[in-house]
């Protein structure tokens, strides 16, 4: 296959980026999207030319590194992430466009990367239980019903990749945020702090910077997990219900 | 003198471990050891470089007992160590099943599968410990599988008879990990944990012998500097990326560790590396790593070849009478599930006979057929669904139709630094954690235990031992950058980048870590032979040389430059590879995953020389290219007696 | 609790629902209402006549209209304020755009914000024709409402402004109804469907309802 990428260069977090054309020649459909930009850069660096920046780690779909938005959507064309989407997705002679995540609350490191610490912080700011090591109870003591513990698997399941900020026309965080709330506030392990996490998180992801949500369903759409767009209502719905119980 | 001629020093000891009853030990030791009263806590710092299973959870635990933590990832969020990606499950002896399991039981099965060349003691700590481990999770939130009683669900995996996995679907890495993670992302937000991501530990600080700090590279403005602590946490996973092609996550490196020994720490049994058997086959040159399929797909997949030489008919239309089942065959009581080490050859060797499937014959059938007339396709679903949709996605071949296939690749590695019962290294001050240690696994780790391992040092081993050791070393000098060892340190480092950035040769970091991780593959792989190996130690010199002659680094170094965070690692891995051929070359035995094709038994089965190599190898580095020094760690059975490993 | 709910982005989008719920609770009964000018001018101003003396003798007359008036003044400002704050940080939250751009979710959806200020724009101008009369085209009279309507929808741009604004209306509940329920947390997987035919149905009886009176009046069933 042969591909005209036109990539996002941006030196730094200060300079203006903008597209940069490329050609690409000798594609196997067998390649996953990742390979394809190490085709690009390993041509880039013997050309002289600086290789294109992009965030990847395990290669597997699952440490939520990989984040391009490829035509204009997080991820690619297909449901999945960046580095499970192979080009067999693609023709020959194709132009693809590829962009970082775009979000004030995401600044771009450089080309392809961009700072996503806002989510660890949001995290911080109440996305765990209080367990000190050394203090767990057997874990038999407190049975969990099969469907709690489903829906709690299924919210876990988000890798923070940012997807579903990038695919938010406003940039909205959202559906990562109810994810791990929805995920800890079901179990009975999460109950003692579910107030104070919903409450803390939201604050934190509002001050981020993160828009505000208007249930667009883009997120959803975008998350690789299939993180779905009711946990947002779900987390709404423990927003409301702490605002009641929590005086502050 | 050759790198071959290495000479043997003094042997090795353990001076930690205690004496007595093996079920003893760790209590005792927890007694004997010293405590540093929680008020004095605060005025100790702690460096810990990584976030996996191992350093996230010894990050969050050290910081909850009070001392100050300095921790350090390459990713940009602690949440991305690469511990997320292991599916499978974690082994615990809870004996929730009534199966006739317990801690002595899977002490028992984890020397076996390692075989016979991990320490008793560790072991048996590991098993004891594994039962908290399961408390600790589950009062952390990881959403383990449960039965409708709501209670826990367990599986059974590969090379045991008892079901003791518990598991989170096929993404229990990644739940196990996010406990940790969130844990020490309560302790960043208390402030008892400084976290730097995105920042990359390029060498160790030693002073007056003891461990005192690391210089880091900031990844994104690319500042090298210097952090200093009274103790230094190894957590930074294993090596297996020196293959090029392996499961690992393709920035997980061995710069850590590989300095570390450079700067005195001994490495052992660098050659124990696990190829796991259940991958999903490579498709061609730009390979850039392979996808490890859960070994859990061992229980209900039946893994066979075609019988006759050359088939190359489709899965489907080799009828059964001509399908060689051949692990149920060769192995018939443990058949799909005898342990990683024995599947991986024995797909080797059917492929070599050439009998292997796909392309360019590098794979074997784990055919769900039968598990799918048994139990419907819906149960299938429900259990490997989305290891399946991955499968699909990654080869576009639908697995409920034909038989997946599946190859063999580097996925862990057994080895590393070499550690006491209390996970110091031969540096005082230096601890190395999970992965990173030479561990409890000997020779061969069975499934699910890496997690737990790095879970049981990370939030009770360690945490246990460094106080003995703080405590005895109260109050150190004060460390600044003005002392004049950091600034030899910092300035080696700062050298070392800017050679790699100056030497504009023509090739790029990538070539050569292909160069070296092929080699490695073909001569320190699956199966190794002296003349193989010898081979190997020629050529590694070679590519070392001809790195520094031809490396092409685009960019600076006072930027975001991934080229040079690559070239830097392969630098390490040129020298590591060198080690690790020595190791093989030495062991003139097949232990686990280590099979010397010298030594086999008639029908081809690993044969182990417990009476020249009953020991655990640590080398002493001595100088690039120079030969090291060989220390040895005598092992001692007492609980488990050593036999030939059977699973006939 | 009302610092919580105003400071946070969620807090303002309950308000919007809240606000937004209550508009569309009038708008029900609004539209009942204009459906009985198909019943002759005598019924008509009777039923708006009516309006003033609702809660006789325990409300003074008019009363019960102002307090209606002052709830539905507050949930437009309320709506109209948080709808802009909000929008404001949205905007701010995705300042550069990506290059290779896509349609996205649906019309409805979409047009929320440009939809918005066409209602508040119809309103203004609503009130200034029927209700105080100041922009009304032709002698506008106090207390003969069912003559004022059918002056309004005998000029070509009334009917303009009031269709537009009509499907405007439509539009907007369309997207606004079902995710007013998901703010307030009432949606959940199963109920998702059922949410969406309420919002779907809601929004074609308001906009056939209100249409009505313009096409009677057009068509020359209301004269």
């Amino acid at each position: 296959m042969k591909l005209t990428l036109r990539v996002w260069r941006q030196k730094n977090a200060d300079a203006d980026g903008a597209m940069s054309t490329y050609e690409v020649d000798g594609i196997s459909s067998d390649m996953s999207f990742l390979e394809m930009l190490d085709t690009l850069n390993e041509e880039l660096i013997l050309r002289g030319e600086d290789p294109v920046a992009f965030d990847h780690d395990c290669r597997e779909g699952i440490c939520g590194a990989c984040s391009l938005v490829i035509n204009g959507d997080a991820h690619g064309p297909e449901r999945t992430t960046t580095c499970q989407l192979h080009m067999r997705s693609f023709k020959d002679g194709d132009t693809i466009d590829i962009e970082p995540w775009r979000a004030s609350a995401f600044p771009v490191i450089k080309d392809l990367v961009v700072d996503r610490s806002a989510f660890d912080r949001i995290i911080q700011a109440g996305g765990y239980i209080t367990a000190p090591t050394g203090a767990a109870p057997e874990a038999h003591a407190t049975p969990v019903p099969k469907p709690d513990a489903d829906f709690a698997f299924e919210h876990a399941e988000c890798i923070g990749c940012g997807a579903c900020v990038a695919a938010c026309p406003n940039g909205a965080a959202m559906l990562f945020t109810s994810a791990k709330i929805n995920h800890l506030n079901v179990l009975p392990q999460g109950a003692p702090e579910r107030e104070t996490r919903v409450l803390d998180m939201v604050a934190q992801m509002d001050d981020e910077g993160f828009g505000g949500c208007t249930l667009t369903g883009e997120c959803a759409t975008a998350c690789p997990k299939g993180i779905p767009l009711v946990s947002i209502t779900s987390m709404n719905k423990e927003w409301l219900r702490a605002t009641r119980k929590v005086k502050r | 003198m050759t790198y071959t001629d290495y000479l043997t020093g003094e042997p090795v000891v353990d001076s930690k471990a205690p004496q007595g009853p093996v079920n003893e030990r760790w209590d005792k030791r927890r007694f004997e050891a010293k405590l540093v009263n929680p008020a004095n806590r605060r005025k100790h710092t702690v460096i810990v470089v990584g976030t996996g299973l191992a350093g996230g959870s010894a990050g969050a635990t050290l910081a909850e007992q009070g001392y100050h933590v300095v921790q350090f990832c390459y990713q940009d969020s602690p949440r991305r160590a690469h511990s997320i990606a292991a599916q499978g499950g974690i082994n615990a002896a809870k004996n929730y099943r009534n199966d006739g399991d317990s801690v002595h039981r899977l002490f028992y099965d984890t020397v076996k599968g390692g075989d016979f060349r991990a320490r008793e003691s560790n072991v048996h700590r590991l098993a004891q410990i594994s039962v908290e481990i399961i408390d600790q999770c589950v009062a952390q939130g990881v959403p383990f599988a449960r039965e409708y009683g709501g209670l826990l669900d367990t599986r059974s995996f590969g090379g045991v008879q008892v079901s003791r996995t518990f598991y989170a679907r096929g993404q229990t890495g990644q739940q196990l990990l996010l406990g940790a993670y969130q844990a020490l992302s309560r302790q960043i937000a208390a402030g008892n944990v400084e976290m730097h991501p995105r920042t990359e530990m390029l060498d160790l600080i030693v002073i007056d012998g003891r461990a005192r700090g690391i210089v880091a590279r900031d990844l994104i403005t690319g500042k090298i500097d210097t952090y200093f602590a009274d103790a230094v946490v190894l957590a930074s996973g294993g090596y297996g990326n020196v293959f090029y092609l392996s499961t690992n996550a393709m920035n997980s490196n061995a710069t850590a560790v590989w300095r570390a020994h450079r700067r005195g720490a001994y490495f052992a049994n660098p050659c124990f590396t696990q190829i796991h058997p259940t991958c999903i086959p490579r498709t061609g040159d730009h390979q850039s790593k392979l996808t490890l399929m859960s070994e859990s797909l061992r229980n209900d997949g039946r893994i066979w070849v075609p019988k006759a030489k050359g088939d190359d008919r489709p899965a489907n239309k080799i009828p059964e009478d001509e399908r060689d089942y051949y692990l149920e065959r060769i192995y018939p009581s443990f058949g799909n599930l005898v342990p990683r080490d024995i599947a991986s050859r024995a797909a080797k060797n059917v492929c070599d006979e050439g009998r292997g499937v796909g392309p360019g014959g590098q794979g074997v059938y784990l055919d769900f057929a039968d598990a799918i007339k048994r139990m419907g396709r819906k149960a299938v679903e429900a259990k490997y669904g989305n290891l399946f949709d991955m499968y699909q996605r990654i080869t576009d071949e639908d697995p409920y139709q034909v038989p997946m296939r599946i190859y063999p690749a580097v996925h862990y590695t057994m080895g590393g630094l070499w550690v006491d019962y209390d996970l110091q290294t031969t540096v005082p001050g230096l601890f190395a954690i999970g992965e990173a240690n030479f561990s409890d696994h000997g020779a061969n780790r069975l499934g699910a235990s890496a997690l737990m391992q790095g879970l049981a040092d990370g939030y009770f081993v360690l945490p246990a031992t460094i106080n003995d050791y703080l405590a005895k070393n109260p109050h150190q000098d004060k460390v600044t950058a003005e002392h004049p060892v950091v600034q030899e340190v910092l300035a080696e480092t700062e050298d070392r980048i800017n050679l790699l950035l100056s030497v504009d040769g023509d090739r790029t970091p990538d070539s050569f870590h292909r160069e070296v991780g092929e080699l490695m593959w073909e001569f320190c792989g699956m199966a190794r032979s002296d003349s193989g190996l010898r081979k190997a130690l020629e050529r590694i010199p070679q590519i070392r040389e001809e790195f520094w002659r031809r490396i092409k680094v685009p960019g600076t170094g006072e930027e975001f430059n991934q080229s040079l965070e690559k070239a830097n690692r392969v630098v390490d891995y040129l020298e590591l590879a060198e080690l690790m051929c020595l190791d093989a070359l030495h062991r003139s035995e097949s232990c686990g995953g280590h099979f010397r094709e010298e030594s086999q038994t008639p029908d081809g089965e690993a044969a182990r020389r417990d009476d020249e190599f009953t020991y655990a190898a640590a080398w002493e580095f001595t100088g690039t290219g120079e030969a090291p020094t060989l220390h040895k760690e005598d092992l001692v059975f007492e609980y488990v007696h050593p036999t030939q490993r059977s699973y006939a | 609790m009302a610092r919580t709910v105003w400071d946070s982005s969620v807090g303002k989008k309950t308000v919007m629902a809240v606000s937004g719920l209550i508009m569309l609770s009038y708008l029900v009964v609004h539209m009942m209402g204009n459906l009985k000018i198909f019943f002759g001018a005598g019924e008509f101003n009777e039923y708006a006549h009516w309006l003033r003396t609702v809660g006789e003798p325990f409300m003074h007359y008019e009363w019960t209209l102002w307090l209606v008036r002052i709830v539905l003044v507050v949930a437009v400002v309320a709506h109209g304020v948080s709808a802009y704050q909000l929008s404001r940080r949205d905007i701010k939250a995705r300042p550069s755009k990506y290059v290779h751009k896509k349609p996205r979710a649906s019309y409805a959806t979409r047009t929320m914000r440009w939809g918005g200020i066409i209602l508040a724009l119809f309103i203004v101008w609503h009130i200034l024709d029927l209700t105080t009369g100041t922009v009304h085209s032709g002698g506008f009279q106090e207390g003969r409402p069912y003559q004022n309507v059918v002056d309004t929808f005998s000029t070509w741009y009334g009917n303009v402004i009031y269709i537009v604004a009509v499907l405007a209306v439509g539009m907007h509940i369309r997207h606004g109804f079902w995710s007013a329920a998901q703010t307030l947390g009432a949606g959940s997987r199963t109920r998702d469907r059922a949410l969406k035919t309420v919002a779907n149905v809601l929004a074609l009886l308001l906009t056939c309802g209100f249409l009505a009176v313009p096409v009677g009046v057009m068509t020359g069933v209301v004269s």
